[in-house]
């Protein structure tokens, strides 16, 4: 298979994935009972009366270590061509990929250093 | 590798010939091996149900799943039959298109793994040369779907399921990639195909057990499962991001989360262990799938077992095992990997593509690198034991009263 057929077959894929996990879900919907009511649709909250908006604000924590995997996912991928050519690549290159690391230790120890790592 | 192909080429060649256009037939042969490579994952996870429930009723001194046909093999369809038949509730708050799509995506993403799963040396779904990059893309989606269902349900327990999932799945991404990196400076290619048959010689947990260890952990906690399982943790958050589910597409979910768990596995087994080779498989290359299973099975058993047996860890644990101690442990390995591998390399050791296959000519080099590994393992666990012996004394410190016992020779540093 030539490379334009490999990825045709990930663009089929793509597309078919899809339908053998909604088949039984829409195989269902004909057979299922629906008698549906306010009470049974109310949310489920262990029983007690929710209270209040579910979509407030929240804790920030998530959220920094969201950006702290920003920085690593991003830098990350700027790796693998690096890791790739090795092989091929002379002592240089180990010099080259360790600054490379280095600076994405540096945002790391920054993170740590600022607390960014801890539940508080 | 050609005969296989010329399947699909053959049936392309048979559709032009009875008069279909050329674009169509190729077409069609693609969407045939399209079909074949979807379906396969979803066959194997009605048993990968029934191997799980067995083996956790073993665990927990039950008998499991044993009144549907021979050993319970048949209780997933009488399963799935009663969920397909059970009403389905969409709570009043949720939104409706994104709380319907989640289950189905959380499926999907575990399926497009497969695309690039090598089960023998002929048969691939695309031997995509990003192969490696493309296991982690679309991998990470699942993490998009469990996100999805706790933002849409509407829900306070599935919502804060949902938070966890940014900051757990997310962030246990990082080692796993540094750890996939080894491999591929290993094989010079990110191709899964090139980097099985890179391994011919010397199999890479060999070359680096440290990163196989990291890449295992990593994958655990992303199929979110104990002792990672604090997105669905059922004493504190009832079910978590699936509490709101009902019927099939709660069936989803689990089927989504099983598959997962046997796929990592056979990932590891593709990326550390060989995939495919063995003995006699480049005659008879559907040896290739039996020996890809065994591997994978072993891993899967290991990960079952690690559900089974190990207690859930607290959320800052998690997180903190993580950032402190996974990804700098990930990133020395990484360095200390590139630097011996380049160093063997240059002073020869390293066989050449003429003896690729030979295990005796790789023995120095693996000598070389379990060394390296077992060095920095030993680095690592010093470091730790000082900063828990430290944790220890702070402790005894600030709390006198408790001086006492945490003097105990069995009592664990407490984080605050």
């Amino acid at each position: 298979m030539n490379l334009l057929n490999e990825w045709a077959f990930i663009g089929v894929f793509v597309a078919i994935a899809w339908v053998f996990p909604a088949l039984p879900v829409v195989l269902s919907a004909f057979v299922r009972p629906r008698k549906p009511n306010a009470i049974k649709m109310q949310t489920y909250e262990c029983g007690v009366e929710t209270v209040g908006d579910t979509w407030v604000q929240f804790k920030v924590q998530y959220y920094i270590y969201g950006l702290v995997f920003l920085v690593f996912d991003v830098e990350m991928v700027f790796l693998f061509p690096w890791a790739l050519a090795y092989n091929q690549l002379n002592f240089f290159a180990f010099g080259a990929g360790l600054v490379f690391i280095f600076l994405l230790t540096d945002a790391l120890i920054y993170a740590w250093r600022r607390n960014a790592l801890e539940w508080a | 590798m050609q005969e296989c192909i010329d399947i699909f080429n053959t049936f392309a060649g048979c559709l032009t010939a009875s008069g279909a256009d050329p674009g169509l037939a190729q077409f069609l042969s693609i969407l045939l091996g399209v079909v074949l490579v979807a379906m396969g994952p979803l066959v194997i996870v009605i048993f990968l149900i029934w191997v799980e429930r067995k083996y956790a009723a073993r665990v927990q001194d039950r008998l499991g799943p044993n009144r549907v046909g021979p050993f319970g093999l048949l209780q997933t369809f009488a399963d799935a039959l009663k969920l397909i038949t059970k009403e389905d509730i969409t709570p009043a708050g949720a939104d409706k298109l994104i709380y319907n799509l989640a289950p189905i995506i959380s499926v999907v993403s575990v399926i497009l793994i497969w695309a690039v799963v090598p089960i023998s040396p002929l048969h691939i779904g695309a031997d995509l040369s990003i192969g490696a990059l493309y296991f982690v893309a679309v991998g990470s989606i699942g993490t998009l779907a469990i996100m999805m269902a706790g933002w849409s349900s509407n829900n306070k327990y599935a919502l804060l399921g949902a938070f966890r999932v940014v900051a757990q799945l997310v962030s246990y991404e990082v080692p796993l990639v540094f750890s996939l990196l080894v491999p591929v400076m290993f094989a010079g290619t990110m191709s899964m195909q090139g980097i099985v048959e890179a391994q011919l010689g010397m199999w890479f947990i060999v070359f680096s057990p440290l990163a196989a260890l990291i890449f295992f952990i990593s994958t655990q906690a992303e199929t979110g499962r104990a002792p990672f399982d604090l997105i669905e943790a059922e004493s504190e958050l009832v079910a978590g991001y699936n509490i709101e589910y009902s019927g099939m597409k709660f069936g989803l979910f689990f089927a989504g989360e099983f598959l997962h768990v046997f796929t990592n596995a056979l990932i590891f087994a593709i990326l550390f262990t060989g995939g495919w080779l063995g003995p006699f498989v480049y005659q008879v290359p559907a040896l290739g799938i039996i020996y890809l299973f065994a591997k994978g099975s072993i891993f899967y058993l290991l990960s079952l077992h690690l559900r089974n047996t190990l207690p859930r860890i607290r959320i800052d644990q998690l997180m903190s095992f993580n950032w402190k101690f996974l990804v700098p442990v990930s990133i020395a390995n990484l360095i200390l990997v590139a630097f011996l591998w380049k160093v063997i390399q240059l002073i020869g050791l390293l066989p050449g593509p003429e003896n690729a296959s030979d295990f005796l000519a790789h023995l120095p080099a693996a000598i070389i690198m379990l060394v390296g590994n077992l060095a920095l393992t030993v680095v690592v666990l010093q470091m730790l034991r000082n900063v828990g012996r430290r944790a220890v004394a702070a402790n005894a410190v600030s709390t006198p009263a408790n001086a006492e016992l945490d003097d105990q020779p069995y009592s664990l540093p407490v984080p605050h």
